[in-house]
């Protein structure tokens, strides 16, 4: 049976922390597992959410269950709607509320959608991508889903890092882009590490009958990378920021489409 | 025949990224890219010099182009881009909204 007390935990994502408060120790036990390499407890969060655990059927949503992801900004908050869940945000008083079933998908879309707006004016991005590190260095692999970036990240050598084999998190330095590690997995249904590297290159992938790596013009590169970038808001000023992060993106990072065979020798390219 | 005027809207973000320059429409998303003419055009769109006189001098003077069709051409492109939300057209000059 559940406790009326609400708990919290804190989960930090590229240096953004994020607490999460419910009065379900299930679902906070959940939490804990899910992003255990993301936890931390001594961080200042950037945003709360409340987290309220309700029925399947009694989530007030008018989104039905085969519907996509409906975000909107409604009366100076974020309103974002699944069949699963409800979420209102106040990125301004840096809160939200939840109400979704005791699954991790809900939370998992409300992190992805609070750390998109997040950085959006901060000049980073989320971007549906592969991330490794090998030698130091962050190597981001962009595609749509069955391009190969799950495979490439599983064909990894040993000395690499997976970041993530599905969502990329970029964020701007002065000196650079840096990627860091998400939980956010995908067919390799594994959380990435928890550390970060300066972004050394961006391939584009592509399988073919041999491993290469092409130039790509800076035009075709910036409609590439801007197809991967995750961003759910139809907001004149947020969608002019995620242009210039993607135009400042595409400019200080060399792009390049990787085509390759699946198989490990694809990795004496990337060094 | 009155002269038309065009002007740049603020619901969008625009970027030379090698050699096009690149709008993005705040209004759907919708990714453009203007050719050498096209980006002229744009450049001079400031709402008070009719797009005969743009044509004219960012245009004819820089390109090698018939007069009358690089007028045609760059009516054509003024219809698109204004159906897009990416330029505001008048009869009247445009004046800048804060």
């Amino acid at each position: 049976m559940g406790s009326a007390i609400a708990q919290d935990v804190l989960v930090e994502i590229g240096e953004m922390p994020v607490r999460v408060r419910t009065a379900s120790p299930e679902f906070l036990q959940l939490l804990r597992e899910r992003y255990g390499g993301f936890l931390n407890s001594a961080a200042q969060a950037v945003f709360e959410f409340e987290v309220e655990i309700v029925p399947p059927g009694r989530i007030p949503t008018a989104i039905g269950d085969d519907e996509d992801l409906s975000v909107r900004f409604e009366a100076g908050r974020w309103v974002l709607e699944r069949g699963d869940f409800h979420a209102e945000l106040d990125t301004a008083l840096r809160h939200g509320r939840i109400w979704q079933s005791a699954t991790p998908y809900a939370i998992d879309a409300a992190f992805r959608i609070v750390h998109s707006l997040l950085l959006a004016k901060q000049g980073g991005l989320l971007v549906h991508a592969a991330s490794v590190v090998r030698n130091g260095r962050a190597f981001l692999f962009a595609g749509v889903s069955g391009v190969g970036k799950t495979t490439i990240s599983r064909l990894a050598p040993p000395d690499a890092t997976l970041l993530t084999d599905e969502i990329s998190y970029l964020r701007r330095e002065a000196d650079g882009y840096f990627a860091y590690g998400t939980p956010f997995a995908g067919e390799l249904a594994k959380p990435g590490e928890n550390v970060r590297a300066p972004l050394a290159a961006i391939y584009l992938l592509a399988q073919g009958p041999e491993n290469r790596i092409d130039p790509v013009a800076d035009g075709d590169a910036l409609r590439a990378v801007l197809r991967c970038v995750l961003f759910f808001a139809h907001d004149s000023e947020l969608v002019g920021h995620v242009f210039d992060s993607v135009c400042n993106l595409v400019q200080r990072v060399p792009v390049r489409r990787l085509t390759f065979v699946p198989d490990s020798r694809v990795w004496e390219l990337i060094l | 025949m009155s002269p038309v005027y065009i002007a740049r809207t603020k619901e969008v973000a625009a970027r030379s990224i090698g050699n096009e320059m690149m709008i993005m429409s705040a209004r759907d998303s919708t990714l453009f890219s203007l050719n050498e003419t096209a980006t002229a055009i744009w450049q001079a769109a400031d709402g008070v010099t009719p797009l005969a006189e743009i044509v004219e001098r960012s245009v004819c003077a820089n390109f090698e182009v018939d007069p009358a069709t690089a007028l045609r051409d760059a009516e054509e492109l003024v219809e698109g881009l204004s159906r897009h939300g990416i330029l505001k057209v008048s009869n009247l000059p445009i004046e800048e909204t804060p």
